[in-house]
């Protein structure tokens, strides 16, 4: 089979796109908004349900669709999204051919059936397990089947990205070092394999126990071994969004990495850490000794920490060099305040950031120190906290980079004008006073994954505080607008896509592997390449992010020291 | 040039930081080591820590001492499934048996005594969730999971069920009493 060696050149960016992997990523970026459409879909009733004043559907349905809402935006939108973004990263950044695009579309039809076979087994109506599945709760065959059929199709995907950047290097098709997006995308691949590979001594077993060949399955053992592959999957999509961030920033403003070595060093840090972190969902359970919690939740989950809060300086900060040596270098905040507030690429990964820092890195945190757990765990602070990490950090980041991908990926102009500027700001928005509502609701004490905490009709009932009420219906308000957000994102993306203006650029040519050669460096002139040089101020190249930085550290240590001081007021417990 | 190309300078590994970066790691990284500090404090000075004591067991082993229990200690029977209300002695091994969708005995406790609260489920995962205090801890089937708890103040208070545990969920609720 001859290789396809036609590539087209984006005329406003230079981007450079090989045509197999351009129909992958169009693909599989299409299926993941079709499965962001019905985890959409599902979240209405779900949200309705749980907004008590409403309280839509009956329990055997909410269950049944919180359980597909969960799959279908956690697993399926954002890893279809994901291997567009892989595949991106690799043959698009590197302007080299893409490995075998015959493996990747296997991959991505295991992907499709996979995914389709565990809506097939939600949809039966035997299968409401959730998304975690634990054991000894049992779903349908077909539950684990299809999660393991889409689990190996992105694990191939994987393969071709790694495939990929082996052919990128031998065809010199560019010089020196991987660009720092495609170096965290490298950390996302890494991480993607080994938490496929946990997944894998997971639910394999799992799928034999519900087909009645294996006896027992440990409820510890499967919670702790479930949770190397959850918490790890969870880490893809940090990783998959950071570089989304440093993406961001490269297009909009042409910023350059503050320093290549220590955003490199963060997203490494993401890989060595990350396995073990997956402790504090065990907080809470018997059978760990606190030494074992301890130290797998702080020596590793703090250093993943540090990693995101090196990120989420090094984002802003070298956004401010960018702008300040563009002239907007008086004070501390000029910058921030002439950045292209109407550019939605900006907006979504600007809000991508602080809400995922602020609400979803400080929550998780929280949730994640041993004894602060024990006031968290299995409330609606956690969904409360990952809507902000997930939702708006992952989702609105890629939301984000859809907008810039349109034009340039799909060749049609973004539709109805400024509207996707203001979906960013609805969707974000709304979606940080949803979660924030929500963690709210959580420390009162409202569980997650609960029908009805009225209790109505139960000869032991409980009555949560006022202002418990008051939280999830505030959670109930923003929620609607989150929805508004995402309705919003679905009519634009699916417009332009489908309807949008085309853009005439030149279409796809043979590039001989030799012409496809990165031309070779040329030397930059001394003096010139000092980072930011001549710009901030106190001896700082960024002033303006340090403050911002400053400002989160504070909040964080406070909120830190509050929930201790609350947690010293419940029942003393040994 | 940026983010999305080669690094232009090819030993970027050797390039000086810039003072924001190097400071801001270093205040993360003790901002860090303090958070890591914190909890192996609170186990020698804070009160409220889980315990590690645990045991594998037979749900039908469990049950059997809590149903001595429950003869030993029970005072009344309360609601439409009888269900028994213990008063044990401070101090004592109490048995609190997780079950799809019900907790069994109602505790009725002294305040300020201590009991050792042993945990765990027949079936699937449960989730302990004691209201309106918010302490909340996995139940699983097959481990013993014991507690020591005092009770701070009297009033009545409830054991949610916070893990999914199938339809009836939202049903598994139950009082328990705290007295003077
Ligand atoms: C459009 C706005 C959205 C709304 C209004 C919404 C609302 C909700 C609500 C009310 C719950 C139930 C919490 C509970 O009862 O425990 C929930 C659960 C969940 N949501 Fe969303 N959601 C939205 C978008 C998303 C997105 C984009 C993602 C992922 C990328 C996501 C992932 C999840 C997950 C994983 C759960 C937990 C399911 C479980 O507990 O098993 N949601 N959502
Ligand atoms: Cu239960
Ligand atoms: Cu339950």
């Amino acid at each position: 089979m001859a290789v396809n060696r036609n590539f087209r050149t984006c005329p406003t960016t230079g981007l450079v796109f090989h045509e197999p992997a351009e129909k992958l990523m169009r693909w599989n970026a299409v299926v993941a908004v079709v499965a962001l459409l019905i985890g959409g879909v599902l979240a209405i009733g779900v949200l309705l349900t749980r907004w008590q004043a409403v309280h839509l559907l009956q329990a055997d349905l909410f269950y049944q669709f919180l359980t597909a809402h969960g799959l279908n935006m956690l697993v399926f939108w954002i890893i279809f999204f994901e291997m567009a973004i892989l595949y991106f990263a690799s043959s698009t950044l590197l302007r080299c051919r893409l490995a075998t695009p015959g493996m990747a579309w296997v991959g991505f039809w295991l992907m499709v059936v996979g995914a389709l076979l565990n809506n097939y087994a939600v949809l039966r109506g035997d299968s409401s397990v959730m998304f975690t599945s634990y054991a000894p709760m049992g779903a349908h065959p077909t539950f684990y089947a299809g999660l393991i059929l889409f689990a190996v199709g992105a694990l191939i995907a994987c393969f071709v990205f790694f495939g990929t950047l082996v052919i990128a290097k031998a065809e010199r098709t560019y010089h020196g070092s991987v660009p720092l997006v495609t170096f965290g995308a490298i950390t996302a691949a890494i991480i993607a394999v080994f938490t496929i590979a946990t997944g894998a001594i997971i639910l394999i077993p799992t799928l034999l126990w519900s087909l009645g060949l294996i006896e027992h399955i440990d409820s510890l053992m499967y919670r702790t071994i479930w949770w190397g592959f959850g918490h790890s999957s969870q880490q893809i999509n940090v990783a998959a969004h950071v570089s989304v961030w440093y993406a961001g920033a490269a297009v909009v403003f042409g910023a350059k990495p503050m320093s290549e070595k220590v955003s490199r060093t963060a997203f490494l840090l993401y890989i060595f850490f990350l396995q073990l972190a997956s402790a504090h969902h065990l907080l809470a359970d018997p059978g760990l000794t606190s030494n074992w919690k301890i130290f797998n939740t702080s020596y590793a989950m703090y250093l993943a920490v540090l990693a995101s809060m090196v990120h989420g300086l090094t984002v802003p900060g070298s956004i401010e060099v960018a702008q300040r040596q563009k002239g907007f270098n008086n004070g501390l905040f000029e910058w921030l305040r002439k950045a292209p507030w109407g550019n939605a690429p900006f907006v979504a990964v600007f809000i991508s950031i602080v809400g995922f820092g602020f609400l979803g890195g400080i929550s998780g945190v929280m949730m994640g120190t041993e004894q602060l757990n024990l006031i968290i765990h299995n409330t609606l602070y956690v969904p409360g906290h990952f809507h902000a990490t997930v939702v708006i950090g992952t989702t609105l980041a890629f939301m984000g980079l859809t907008y810039f991908l349109i034009p340039v990926l799909f060749r049609r102009k973004v539709a109805f004008g400024n509207m996707a500027t203001w979906q960013a700001y609805i969707f974000g928005i709304s979606m940080s006073g949803f979660s924030v509502f929500m963690m709210g609701a959580g420390t009162l004490g409202a569980p997650r994954r609960h029908w009805d905490i009225s209790f109505a009709g139960n000869p032991f009932g409980y009555e949560f505080p006022a202002t418990a009420w008051l939280m999830i219906a505030l959670m109930g308000i923003f929620g609607v607008g989150a929805l508004v957000g995402g309705a919003m994102y679905l009519a634009i993306t699916v417009y332009s896509v489908f309807l949008g203006e085309k853009i005439q650029t030149p279409d796809f040519a043979t590039v001989s592997a030799k012409r496809g050669m990165a031309p070779a460096p040329q030397p930059v002139a001394v003096g010139a390449t000092g980072h930011g040089a001549g710009v901030g101020a106190w001896g700082m190249v960024a002033p303006g992010t340090f403050v911002l930085a400053l400002v989160f550290l504070t909040s964080f240590v406070l909120y830190y020291f509050v929930n201790w001081k609350y947690l010293s007021t419940v029942w003393p417990l040994r | 040039m940026s983010a999305i190309l080669p690094p232009t300078e090819r030993v970027w590994w050797k390039e000086p930081l810039d003072r924001v970066e190097l400071l801001w790691i270093v205040i993360a990284l003790v901002w860090c080591l303090i958070m890591f500090f914190m909890m192996p404090y609170w186990h020698v000075y804070g009160q409220q820590n889980l315990a590690n004591e645990a045991y594998k067991t037979s749900p039908e082993a469990f049950a059997k001492k809590a149903d001595e229990v429950i003869a030993k200690y029970k005072v009344r029977e309360e609601g439409p499934q009888k269900i028994p209300v213990v008063k044990p002695p401070a101090g004592s091994d109490v048995y609190l048996v997780a079950r799809l969708w019900s907790w069994q005995p109602i505790l009725e406790l002294e305040a300020g005594k201590s009991y050792r609260i042993h945990l765990m489920s027949m079936d699937w995962l449960h989730g302990f969730s004691l209201q309106p205090e918010n302490i909340n801890i996995e139940v699983h089937p097959g481990y013993d999971h014991v507690l020591t708890v005092t009770p701070t103040a009297p009033g009545k208070f409830s054991i949610i069920c916070n893990e999914y545990c199938g339809i009836n969920h939202h049903t598994m609720i139950s009082p328990l009493y705290v007295v003077k």
